[in-house]
C-alpha cells in the first residue's frame, strides 16, 4: 500500500478517533428514541443535548438556538426556504456554495411561465482577491429584501468574507443575515453575536465529526417555517428522529475545535499552509488565487490555498497526483464525476483555461510537516511531466 | 511495451471497453480505467422535440455508474475526465454544420480522431500511462518490413470498426491498444459474465452517442434553438449568427434534368441514396441523387442515376504507406455497411485521392468517409 496523504480537507475530514469513541455507544447499547419517555430516551435526550451545547459553545449562541440538520445543505436550505416567501427579494454572493446558490436559483425561477418570478435574487459580485464588498451588499438592498445571505469562508479559496460588516449593514436595515459558516467553523473563532447574523450554518463532516449531521444556528425571535413536517422534534423546527450518533459526533468535534484554538493548531496549520503555498508559488507560471495584481491577499481560514499552474489541465493534475498517493481537488464535480471549471473562481475574473488549471490544497488536523514534504516532492515534478505533454504549453513556450 | 507499463483504458459503461478492462487485469497488468464526460444529455432536454429526460444512454450518469461499477470490480483507479468543450467544439458543431451544408456527417470518426485517440491519450499520457486500450474492434501491429503500424481488420467482421478509425496516425496507433480485435462479440460477453460485470448482458449501443433516439433532425432543431437563444462560449464557430433556423435550408426539389417538381423543407432531411419521406409523388420511385448546398435544391433521380465510378476523397489520412506514389489496387468501403468494393486509387493532389471502382457504386455520399483496404489492413482514407 502507497502512503497516500490528504490534504483536501474542505471535502471532507477524517473523523478524530476520540470523535468516533464518543458516537460508538450511540450506535450500539444507547439506541434510545431521543422523544421517548422510558430510561433510553431519557438517556441519548441527555446526549443530544450536550451536544447541543457544545455546539452553542462554539458558536457563542445559546443551546435553543441550535437545530441539527443532515448537514450544511439543509441547513442552508432550511434558513432560505424557511424564511423567504413569494414577493420577497434575496441577497446572496456569485461565490456561495451551491447549497445556497441553487436554494437561491430555484427561488427565483418563474413558478409557471406566464407569471412572474417568486422571489428576485441579487447576486452580488466579488473582486479579484474574492471578496464581496460590504458596500455593493448595502447598495443591492430595496424595500422588500427579506434575508442577506453571504458565506464566511469560500470553500474553494478559504477567503474570509467582512461578514460582521455585512451583519451590521444586515441590522440597520433590518433584514435578516445567514451565514454558510462550514468552511469557517473549527478554523477560525466564530460568535454569531459578533457576526450579527440572524442564521448560521455549520456542518459535522468538516470539522472532523461525521458525515450526515450539521446544525444551523436560528437567533432567538427568528420566525422561521420548518421544511420537513412530521413530529415536534429540534423544539418543531426540524421534525424527523434525531440523528443521535451523528449529533453526539458533532457535539465531541466541536469541542475538539474549541480546544484546538486554545492550544494554537490555527497557528501551527497556517505554518504548513504558507510553506507549501510558498513553495508551490515558486514553481514557473503560478499564481495565488485569493490575491490581487498587486499581490494583496484577502483574510483567509488558515488551512486553505488555491493556486493555479498555467498549462495544465487541473483534472489530470488530480488524477495524477491521486495515483501517487496524494488527494487535492479541483474545481466541483458533476453529477457524472467530471469536473467543471469552478464558479467561484469564474467569478473572481480569473479565465476558465486558468480556472482549470487551479487546484485547491485543504489541510486539517491530521496533517502534519511531513505530508507538506510528501506534497512538495510529489507536486513539482508532477506539473512538469504534465506540461512535457500538453499542447497548450508546448505552443506556450515556443511562442516565448 | 513492458509488461509493468501502464495502460489507460477507455471506459464507456458498455460490455466491450469493460472486457477490456477486465482482460488486461487478468493479465496482470497495471490499469487505469478513464471514462470521457463529453456532452451532457441534459443539456437540450425540454427543448422542442427533445425528450425530457435522457436514461440509459453515452455520457448519461447511468453509464458512468456502470463503467464505475466493474472499476471497483476489477479493483482499478477509475476516473471521469470532462471533455464537453473540446467535444462540442470538434464533433457536434462540425456534424450540425455538415448537416447544414447538406451532407451526412460521421461523428464517431471526428470523436475518435479528436478525443479518444488525441485528447484522452493525451491525459493518459499525463497520468502516467503510455498506452490507450479501447474497445474497438480492430487490430493494430508494427510491421517490421513497412516500418510502420497497421490498422488491420478484426477478426469478427461483423464488428469491423476500422471504418471508423481511419484517421489515426502513426503516433496515435503506436500507443493504442485494440484487445478485442481477435475475439468474437459472444466471446467478449462470455469473458464479461464470466468476471462478473454487471455489464455482461448489456445491449450493445446502436446510435449517434449525443443523439438521443436516433433522431437527428430533432437534435439539430433543439441544438440550433439553443444557440439562437444562447449565444455559444466557443469562439471560432463556424455557424453564424444568420444560420440560427433551419428554415433557411428549405428549397426546391428537381429532378436531374433540372425540373423543379415540389419544394422540401430543409436540405438537412436528406441524404443521398433516400427514397423515403421525399414528399413527391410521381409513378416510378425516386431517390435523392443529389444535395446543392449554395442553391438548397434537392436533386432527385432514378436509381441507376445513383450510381458511379469515381471518387474524390479530400483530407485523406495514410496508415499503411507514406504515401500513394502510384496507382494502387485496393478495395474501398464508402459507408459503415458497405462491402469494399475493388478499385484503383491515385494521388489527386497533397491530401487528395482518386477512386476508381471496378464496377460503379450506388450513393457516394458527400461527408461520408472512404475507406482504403489491401486485404484486411486498412491502406487508409479520407472524406468525399
Amino acid at each position: 500500500m502507497p502512503r497516500r496523504v490528504y490534504l483536501d480537507n474542505n471535502a471532507t475530514t477524517p473523523v478524530l478517533p476520540e470523535v468516533l469513541e464518543a458516537m460508538r455507544p450511540y450506535f450500539g447499547e444507547r439506541f434510545g428514541n431521543a422523544s421517548s419517555i422510558h430510561h433510553h430516551g431519557q438517556d441519548t435526550r441527555a446526549a443530544v443535548e450536550r451536544a447541543r451545547e457544545s455546539v452553542a459553545a462554539l458558536l457563542g449562541c445559546r443551546a435553543s438556538e441550535i437545530v441539527f440538520t443532515s448537514g450544511g445543505t439543509e441547513a442552508d436550505n432550511l434558513a432560505i426556504f424557511g424564511l423567504v416567501r413569494e414577493g420577497d427579494h434575496v441577497i446572496a454572493s456569485t461565490i456561495e456554495h451551491h447549497a445556497v446558490l441553487n436554494a437561491c436559483k430555484h427561488l427565483g425561477k418563474d413558478k409557471d411561465k406566464d407569471e412572474k418570478a417568486r422571489c428576485e435574487v441579487t447576486y452580488i459580485p466579488v473582486d479579484g482577491r474574492g471578496l464581496v464588498d460590504p458596500a455593493d451588499v448595502k447598495r443591492a438592498i430595496r424595500p422588500n429584501t427579506k434575508l442577506i445571505t453571504i458565506m464566511f469562508a469560500n470553500n474553494e479559496t478559504g477567503v474570509l468574507q467582512p461578514v460582521a460588516e455585512i451583519g451590521k449593514i444586515a441590522a440597520e436595515a433590518d433584514i435578516y443575515f445567514h451565514t454558510d459558516a462550514v468552511q469557517a467553523a473549527g478554523k477560525i473563532a466564530i460568535d454569531v453575536n459578533d457576526i450579527g447574523c440572524d442564521l448560521l450554518t455549520i456542518s459535522g463532516h468538516k470539522v472532523h465529526g461525521p458525515q450526515g449531521v450539521g446544525a444551523l444556528y436560528i437567533r432567538k425571535g427568528t420566525d422561521l417555517e420548518p421544511m420537513l413536517y412530521g413530529g415536534s422534534h429540534e423544539r418543531a423546527r426540524r421534525a424527523g428522529t434525531e440523528n443521535v450518533p451523528g449529533i453526539v459526533g458533532l457535539g465531541k468535534a466541536a469541542e475538539f475545535a474549541m480546544e484546538g484554538f486554545k492550544i494554537g493548531e490555527d497557528t501551527k496549520t497556517a505554518t504548513m499552509r504558507d510553506r507549501l503555498e510558498r513553495e508551490l508559488l515558486e514553481i514557473e507560471a503560478t499564481g495565488l488565487n485569493g490575491s490581487d495584481l498587486n499581490q494583496e491577499r484577502a483574510p483567509r481560514v488558515p488551512n486553505t490555498t488555491n493556486i493555479y499552474f498555467d498549462g495544465i489541465e487541473g483534472e489530470s493534475l488530480v488524477i495524477a497526483l491521486d495515483l501517487k498517493g496524494l488527494a487535492v481537488s479541483t474545481g466541483a464535480a458533476c453529477s457524472a464525476g467530471a469536473i467543471e471549471p469552478s464558479h467561484v473562481l469564474t467569478a473572481m475574473g480569473l479565465r476558465q483555461d486558468r480556472a482549470k488549471a487551479s487546484i485547491r490544497f485543504s489541510l486539517g488536523k491530521q496533517n502534519t510537516a511531513e505530508d507538506v514534504d510528501f506534497a512538495l516532492g510529489l507536486i513539482p515534478e508532477t506539473v512538469a511531466r504534465l506540461r512535457e505533454l500538453s499542447p497548450v504549453w508546448a505552443r506556450k513556450v515556443v511562442s516565448r | 511495451m513492458t509488461d509493468s507499463e501502464t495502460i489507460a483504458v477507455a471506459m464507456s459503461g458498455g460490455v466491450d471497453s469493460s472486457a477490456v478492462a477486465a482482460m488486461l487485469c487478468a493479465e496482470g497488468r497495471n490499469v487505469i480505467g478513464l471514462t470521457m464526460q463529453l456532452w451532457n444529455q441534459r443539456r437540450l432536454a425540454g427543448h422542442p422535440g427533445m425528450p425530457e429526460s435522457v436514461q440509459g444512454r453515452c455520457c448519461s450518469i447511468d453509464d458512468v455508474y456502470d463503467a464505475r461499477r466493474v472499476a471497483e470490480t476489477l479493483g482499478i483507479p477509475y476516473y471521469v475526465v470532462n471533455h464537453e468543450e473540446r467535444f462540442e467544439r470538434d464533433v457536434v458543431r462540425p456534424f450540425v454544420e455538415e448537416y447544414l451544408a447538406g451532407r451526412t456527417p460521421i461523428p464517431c470518426s471526428l470523436c475518435n480522431n479528436h478525443l479518444k485517440f488525441d485528447q484522452l491519450l493525451i491525459v493518459a499520457r499525463q497520468i502516467g500511462a503510455d498506452h490507450v486500450a479501447t474497445g474497438h474492434y480492430a487490430q493494430v501491429a508494427f510491421d517490421e518490413q513497412r516500418h510502420r503500424w497497421l490498422l488491420k481488420r478484426p477478426v469478427d467482421r461483423s464488428k469491423d470498426q476500422t471504418y471508423f478509425l481511419f484517421g489515426l496516425t502513426q503516433e496515435q496507433l503506436s500507443r493504442t491498444l485494440f484487445p478485442l480485435g481477435g475475439m468474437t462479440k459472444p466471446e467478449v460477453r462470455e469473458l464479461a459474465r464470466r468476471c462478473g460485470l454487471v455489464v455482461a448482458d448489456k445491449p450493445d449501443s446502436q446510435e449517434i452517442c449525443f443523439v438521443p433516439g436516433g433522431d437527428y433532425k430533432s437534435f439539430l432543431e433543439a441544438y440550433l434553438n439553443e444557440q439562437g437563444s444562447a449565444p455559444t462560449r466557443i469562439s471560432g464557430d463556424r455557424i453564424s449568427g444568420e444560420m440560427i433556423s433551419t428554415k433557411m435550408l428549405a428549397g426546391e426539389m428537381v429532378t436531374t434534368d433540372g425540373k423543379v417538381i415540389g419544394e422540401h423543407a430543409g436540405v438537412h432531411n436528406f441524404t443521398v441514396g433516400q427514397r423515403k419521406g421525399l414528399g413527391v409523388a410521381t409513378g416510378s420511385p425516386l431517390y435523392v441523387i443529389q444535395i446543392k448546398n449554395d442553391t438548397k435544391q434537392v436533386v432527385v433521380g432514378k436509381n441507376e442515376e445513383l450510381y458511379s465510378r469515381t471518387l474524390h476523397a479530400c483530407r485523406v489520412n495514410l496508415i499503411a504507406t507514406d504515401e500513394v506514389r502510384e496507382p494502387m489496387r485496393v478495395a474501398v468501403k464508402i459507408r459503415h455497411r458497405h462491402e469494399p468494393a475493388p478499385a484503383i486509387i491515385e494521388a489527386a493532389g497533397p491530401d487528395d485521392v482518386l477512386v476508381t471502382f471496378d464496377e460503379p457504386q450506388r450513393a457516394i455520399t458527400p461527408g461520408q468517409a472512404a475507406v482504403f483496404y489491401d486485404g484486411d489492413i486498412v491502406v487508409g482514407g479520407g472524406w468525399m
